[in-house]
């Protein structure tokens, strides 16, 4: 037996999601009576992963998989899960992550239930819940099959440390020419800037900011508090900022620690997107804004004159609990 | 070339959502369906490929009679013929497999899925379909060229975007980008008009069987009301962020 993780790392490190899906892999573990065994790819040092449950490492060192490849990465999985007879496979619901959930689990057949929040409400049957349509609501899936994947959400458990040493054991699959049909040309990456899917903190701006020169008080406010930038929809059809900011129902789905929201009005497709965030802060002039109703914390005042002041305090904090 | 878009039939982004029977079945009582916001970038894409390059673009749902409007709607947007399995989709791996064997009979070279359905959003079914079929995968797709059987495409990445290659078959889940927002295909009078002579063809499905099952929903607890702040006292805000929420 044993639980499967499969452990995210990015030019050398592990990411973070990775350490919540060895903890949350590990309490599934110790309810099932079993152990944990992380996969890594081409990671030297894996001894931190002790310190998140991890009994055993499975260590694959081999050139051809130092970029990520989805279907090269589910065979490798798959004979990973295979080797160690894993009955539960747990991943993240990075983009990557999401690409190869899938594939390997046509390669297992095995049930995968995406976008999981919780623990096990049961192992036996296997049932988790998930969240359904866009977070307006939570799914309870029942696992069927012999092995089962789970796609865990982002901050959706958090990290749990326990005691522990991990034994490493090196690991090589057989892969094919097959699994390298779908090659890379060229990646794309600003390597300083935060990404939504990773930050702890996303300050997002909407259509009340009247036009993409006043985002320089918005990127302050990321730049002081370490957070991603983000925008309503408008905001990116109208060409203010990049597509790729754009967040909500029909964008990219926000689970950050914390949401400040200015000028955005709080329309269902923004908010379905961003209800997974655990606290959410509005700035709007107008006090009728949808988004007073879904915010922790508001405040009712013109963006030109908070969001400045704001940032002035927040720095001074920052400064006093550096 | 020979495309098949496949289509989700979901819910309206302004729906309300409620369950019934218990929290077992979605509520459907004044539902509006629409085409899913990311199969219609993909259906667009395709039109634009037949208009250009010259392909053939068919549609298919697996799903009972009441998704024929959502297929009619993209015949009138320009798709050649919809294909409906008759069945209701259950899980990920059954719709896959019902489309599997879609492609088979069909022997499609390019299948153009969503990169997920924005009611169950498994984000299962692109990827499902192309292991099945052993055709390449790719995922997040926001930009896709074919050249003869060459498929040039670009996948948004977090933090960033990767140009992918690969030959076809190909399956993608794609996403906005695959054309801008502003281009999309709205049926027009004419469309629709044509659309009513246009094949829908009904398919008995497989022996296909799902592997998960949804046992019940929930709906998220109400949340309490908002703390406001006055914007001339934001110490309190950074204190409520910082003790109260430890947010900060
Ligand atoms: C199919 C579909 C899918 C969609 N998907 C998404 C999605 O994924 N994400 C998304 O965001 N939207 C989505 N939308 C759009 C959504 O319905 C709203 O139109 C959009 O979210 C509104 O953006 P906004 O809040 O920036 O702009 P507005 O609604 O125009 O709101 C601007 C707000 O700024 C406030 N304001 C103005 N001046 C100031 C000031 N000086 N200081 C402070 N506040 C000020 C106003 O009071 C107002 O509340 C979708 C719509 C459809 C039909
Ligand atoms: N019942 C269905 N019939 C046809 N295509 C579907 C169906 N369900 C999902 N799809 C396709 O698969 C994509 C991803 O869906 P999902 O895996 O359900 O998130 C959708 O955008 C559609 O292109």
């Amino acid at each position: 037996m044993s639980v499967l993780a499969y452990i995210e790392s990015e030019e050398g490190k592990f990411k973070k999601a990775s350490y919540e899906v060895a903890s949350y892999a590990k309490a599934v573990a110790d309810e099932m009576g079993t152990d944990l065994t992380a996969v890594v790819f081409n990671i030297e040092d894996t001894s931190e992963l002790g310190t998140y449950g991890v009994n055993k490492v499975l260590k694959i060192s081999n050139d051809k998989l130092a970029n990520f490849n989805a279907e090269a990465y589910a065979d490798a999985l798959k004979q990973a899960a295979e080797k160690e007879g894993s009955k539960v496979v747990v991943l993240s619901q990075s983009a990557n992550s999401k690409y190869l959930a899938p594939l390997l689990s046509v390669n297992l057949e095995a049930g995968y239930a995406s976008n999981v929040v919780a623990l096990p409400e049961s192992t036996d049957p296997f049932t988790v819940k998930r969240t359904a349509f866009t977070n307006k609501a939570f799914n309870f899936t029942k696992i069927a099959t012999d092995v089962k994947i789970v796609g865990l959400s982002k901050n959706a458990f958090g990290l749990k440390e326990s005691q522990g040493e991990a034994s490493v054991e090196e690991f090589s699959p057989n892969l094919s020419d097959e699994d390298f049909t779908v090659n890379v040309e060229s990646v794309d990456k600003a390597t300083n800037k935060v990404t939504i899917a990773d930050a702890e903190i996303v300050v997002s701006g909407g259509r009340g900011l009247k036009g993409p020169e006043n985002w320089g008080m918005i990127e302050e406010m990321a730049d002081i508090l370490g957070a991603a930038t983000a925008c309503s929809k408008p905001v990116s059809d109208m060409g203010w900022r990049p597509h790729s900011e754009h967040v909500g129902q029909t964008g990219k789905p926000v689970a950050s620690n914390l949401y400040i929201a200015v000028g955005i009005s709080g329309a269902i497709q923004h908010l379905a997107g961003i209800n997974a965030a655990k606290t959410k802060v509005v700035i709007n002039n107008d006090p009728e804004a949808p988004f007073f109703k879904a915010a922790d914390y508001g405040v009712v005042g013109d963006a030109f004159e908070v969001v400045p002041k704001l940032n002035e305090k927040l720095k001074e904090f920052k400064e006093k609990n550096a | 070339m020979k495309i098949l878009v496949c289509i989700s039939h979901v819910p309206d982004t302004t729906s309300k959502i409620n369950f019934t029977e218990g929290d077992t079945k979605f509520d459907t009582n004044g539902v509006q369906f629409v085409i899913n916001p990311n199969d219609e970038f993909g259906l667009t894409r395709a039109m634009w490929f037949k208009e250009k390059q010259g392909a053939s673009v068919d549609v298919v749902n697996v799903g009972g009679a009441e998704t024929e409007p959502t297929l009619r709607k993209a015949l009138a947007i320009g798709a050649d013929t919809a294909i409906r399995v008759n069945t209701p989709a259950t899980d990920g791996y059954q719709v896959a497999k019902e489309l599997a064997k879609v492609v088979k009979d069909g022997g499609y070279d390019l299948v153009i899925a969503g990169r997920e359905s924005i009611d169950y959003n498994g984000g299962m079914v692109p990827g499902m379909l192309a292991g099945l079929l052993d055709a390449n995968f790719i995922n997040n797709c926001i930009s896709l060229e074919i050249e003869g059987d060459k498929a040039k495409a670009v996948r948004e990445i977090d933090g960033g975007k990767e140009s992918l290659s690969a030959s076809l078959p190909l399956v993608i889940g794609g996403q906005k980008g695959l054309v801008e927002e502003s281009d999309l295909r709205i049926p027009n009078m004419r469309g629709i008009m044509q659309a009513r002579k246009k094949p829908l063809n009904v398919v008995e499905p497989s022996e296909s069987s799902a592997k998960t099952e949804a046992v019940k929903f929930e709906k998220p607890a109400p949340k309490g009301d908002v703390k406001l702040v006055d914007p001339d006292n934001l110490d309190e805000l950074i204190d409520l962020l910082h003790n109260e929420a430890k947010a900060i």
